[in-house]
């Protein structure tokens, strides 16, 4: 209850904390995409041309979620 | 301008913003547009807006370009002829053959404009007068996902029949048991969401561009004033923008790549049954 109320006090811009919140998981995403990719470059560059259309497929499909969670306060904000 | 004007600008801090004190951050108004030109026909009333005007631009540019590259082919490229045959080359060989196949070819036609007008309505965010990424209101790219949502699935239909509809909801090897769970995940990721994200992500990615752009254009003019702090906040609010112009020209065209791809990837899922 007192967390409830705690949370009734919070003014200002929670579009931006959301959007903070929302841009973890896809920042660790296309770390790891990106990190992957470069490794799998480096062990096989004749396969570079493959590697880097899948490499952007994957970082286009995390950054999706981010980019939600950065339209989403414009969407739903007062 | 006078030494006591510039005696006056260094003392307050709000001399060339016109409207109050405070910083005039940019909101969601600098997306929306008066109307250049009003007129109704058969009783429909037409407001031509600035992106509208210039998504016409990029359309004419688009053409202009390639009719003076193809209208006198040669067998050697040489100038303008071989800048588009580059290009051409790049949808065909990069993205249609490599996620297509050797189907690919037939839809060249289809990526390359995909492709290419995205590319040109992205890059007026950074055109000098222009300066505002057409794909940057939302009805363009939804338009557009709307086209590739409306190609693809009437593709797979035509190729595969009915099947299509089971070959892209039940992914085989899976224990029976899981289809439960599979099945309406895979409806509503690829054919509800599907459309949704392939146009929020170019629409989501110039907005915050162009909203980037024009926060730190606004604090170099904002923080412009002849003091020490003035200077280097503006100064440096200034190196920010121009760095964000190149960062920009380098995420418009990974936009527009992506865009295509993607619409390649989904046109193989019509094709090529997995």
């Amino acid at each position: 209850m007192s967390l409830l109320a705690a949370a009734a006090g919070v003014t200002g811009s929670l579009g931006s904390i959301g959007y903070g919140l929302a841009a973890i998981g896809p920042g660790i995403g296309v770390g790891i995409i990106f990190g992957q990719g470069v490794q799998a470059i480096a062990r096989q560059p004749e396969a570079y041309s493959t590697i880097r259309a899948n490499m952007l497929l994957g970082f286009a499909l995390t950054e999706a979620l981010a980019l939600i969670g950065f339209v989403a306060p414009f969407v739903f904000g007062t | 301008m006078s030494a006591s004007a510039l005696l006056a600008l260094s003392e307050g801090s709000c001399h060339l913003v016109p409207e109050g004190c405070g910083f005039p951050a940019p909101n969601t108004e600098i997306f929306n547009f008066d109307s250049v030109v009003e007129f109704s026909l058969f009783g429909l009333e037409f407001h031509i807006t600035k992106p509208l005007i210039l998504l016409l631009i990029g359309a004419l540019l688009i053409v202009v370009f390639f009719v003076l590259a193809f209208r006198k082919a040669k067998i050697v490229p040489r100038g303008i002829q071989g800048l588009g045959e580059y290009g051409y080359l790049f949808v065909r060989d990069g993205i249609a053959r490599e996620t297509i196949g050797k189907a690919g070819d037939q839809f060249v036609p289809l990526l390359f404009t995909f492709f290419f007008f995205v590319w040109v309505l992205n890059i007026m965010s950074i055109l000098p007068f222009a300066q505002f990424p057409v794909t940057s209101r939302f009805a363009i790219p939804v338009a557009f996902a709307i086209l590739v949502y409306l190609v693809w699935v009437p593709l797979g239909v035509k190729k595969q029949g009915l099947v299509f509809f089971k070959n892209m909801t039940m992914p085989p090897d899976v224990p029976k048991a899981m289809y439960v769970l599979l099945v309406p995940i895979e409806i509503l990721s690829n054919f509800i969401v599907r459309p949704f994200t392939h146009s929020v992500r170019l629409f989501a990615n110039m907005f915050a561009g162009h909203m980037l752009l024009v926060t730190f254009s606004v604090a170099t003019w904002y923080l412009l004033s002849p003091n020490i702090v003035g200077i280097i906040g503006s100064g440096a609010s200034f190196v920010v923008t121009v760095g964000l112009t190149g960062f920009e020209l380098l995420i418009q065209g990974l936009q527009a790549y992506v865009f295509t791809l993607l619409a390649a990837v989904y046109i193989n899922d019509a094709v090529n049954a997995h």
